[in-house]
């Protein structure tokens, strides 16, 4: 255990294009060059992917699970911004 | 909140099947159990190379060498995902190696039996990835969310590791009778080890209850055994070669198969270290990480010089 563990990476792949980034998962690597070549070979093995974004985690920001009650509730009682919402006749379709 | 309080949210969205996540709360022993179970895993998958690896070279034909070779790096993969999941509970990757490396962490003992001839290649894909899937497709399912998608990554691909074994079983047992017998042969010395797999029985399991209240085990150990010589007897009978148990026989009121008693003293000697390779696969482990050593260090070195480069370079 003497040397320095390598950084953490989270890794994300477009699976084919026009389609989101998603995250796959994560890895060990020395810097970023390795990080997508090791994602490649491990997360991409059976043609997963088109493209892949890697960065490194503790560059990721997230939001607290025990404060997400909180953190949400903006969005909780505004049912006006569905469409479902509105009252229309029956006769309108296609709306 | 009060503890009791945040145990009782907890098993409430356990029972309800929503996923646990890094960052939520989870009581310490869940934590511990899950920590223990996915790093054992995921050491299973690492020592597990190393009786395939050796037959890599010297697989019969390039068909042969090319499937067992992308099937061992499959397995490298799986513990890097399992290792990932274990390190979102809190572990450094340098721990759970050490762990590894130390003995305090135990692997699947099936990887401390030898391969001592090709038809083994096939035996071990048939049954112990056989086995291998049955433990891992309910663990897709499991409480803990990280844990849960590495396991439907690893299911996609354990499906080809069946296969390929099953098929090589199929193509020496329609062979010429040496390797018909060689087929045989690694039915008899792999059936046993494959059914100690699932672990103790139900009665001498100390972790089934909790963890199954925990929904991190589905089934029980007898109850995925059972399933895996259900699902395994009549493709035996596809391939024409007998599986070594004078017991083994339809119970027709159960709707399974019965089947003889398993020599657990055998079971927990190679437990405790006694079996025929631990101490070889141990030797290899710590080698393969030692010699590694000075590889990772230069990475890191390396990376290091490159970002203060490009510091400089800013300033
Ligand atoms: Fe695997
Ligand atoms: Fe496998």
């Amino acid at each position: 255990m003497s040397a320095e563990e390598w950084p953490l990476f989270e890794v994300f792949i477009r699976s084919k294009s026009g389609l989101h980034h998603k995250h796959a998962g994560s890895l060990h690597a020395a810097d970023a060059t390795m990080a997508l070549e090791n994602a490649r070979d491990v997360y991409t093995r059976r043609q997963e992917g088109v493209s892949i974004w890697v960065v490194e985690s503790k560059h990721i920001a997230a939001s607290d699970p025990a404060d997400s009650d909180a953190f949400f509730e903006p969005a909780k009682d505004k049912i006006y911004r569905h469409p479902t919402f509105y009252d229309l006749p029956d006769e309108l379709k296609h709306m | 909140m009060r503890t009791t309080h945040l145990e009782d949210n907890f098993q409430q969205k356990i029972d309800a099947e929503e996923r646990i996540e890094p960052k939520d709360w989870m009581p310490e022993t869940y934590r511990k159990t899950l920590i223990r179970q996915i790093s054992q895993h995921a050491h299973s998958e690492i020592v597990g190379m190393l009786p395939e690896g050796n037959w890599i070279t010297r697989a019969p034909t390039l068909r042969r060498k090319a499937a067992l070779l992308a099937k061992v790096q499959d397995e490298a993969g799986h513990g890097l995902y399992l290792y990932c999941a274990a390190e979102t509970l809190g572990v450094s990757r340098d721990t759970l190696l050490d762990e590894l490396h130390t003995g305090k962490a135990k692997y699947s003992s099936i990887f401390n039996y030898p391969t001592i001839a090709w038809a083994d290649m096939g035996a071990i894909g048939w049954l112990v990835d056989g086995a291998a899937i049955m433990n891992q497709v309910p663990l897709c399912r499991a409480s803990y969310g990280p844990y849960a998608r590495a396991m439907v990554r690893i299911c996609k691909e354990e499906s080809f590791h069946q296969r390929q074994g099953f098929e090589i079983m199929l193509t020496l047992s329609k062979g010429t009778p040496t390797q018909k017998a060689m087929a045989q042969d690694a039915l008899n010395r792999w059936w046993w080890p494959s059914l100690m797999m699932f672990g103790p029985n139900d009665a001498e399991s100390q972790h089934t209850e909790q963890s199954v209240r925990w929904k991190i085990k589905r089934f029980t150990n007898d109850e995925l055994r059972q399933k895996f010589v259900d699902a395994t007897v009549p493709q035996a009978e596809i391939l024409g070669i007998t599986i070594p148990d004078p017991d083994l026989k339809w119970n027709e009121e159960r709707g399974h198969y019965d089947f003889g008693a398993i020599n657990w003293d055998e079971f927990w000697q190679v437990v405790k270290g006694n079996g025929p390779c631990n101490q070889e696969r141990m030797e290899a482990r710590i080698k393969a990480h030692e010699d590694g050593e000075w590889v990772r260090e230069a990475a890191m070195a390396y990376a290091n010089k490159q970002s203060q480069k490009l510091t400089e370079q800013v300033a």
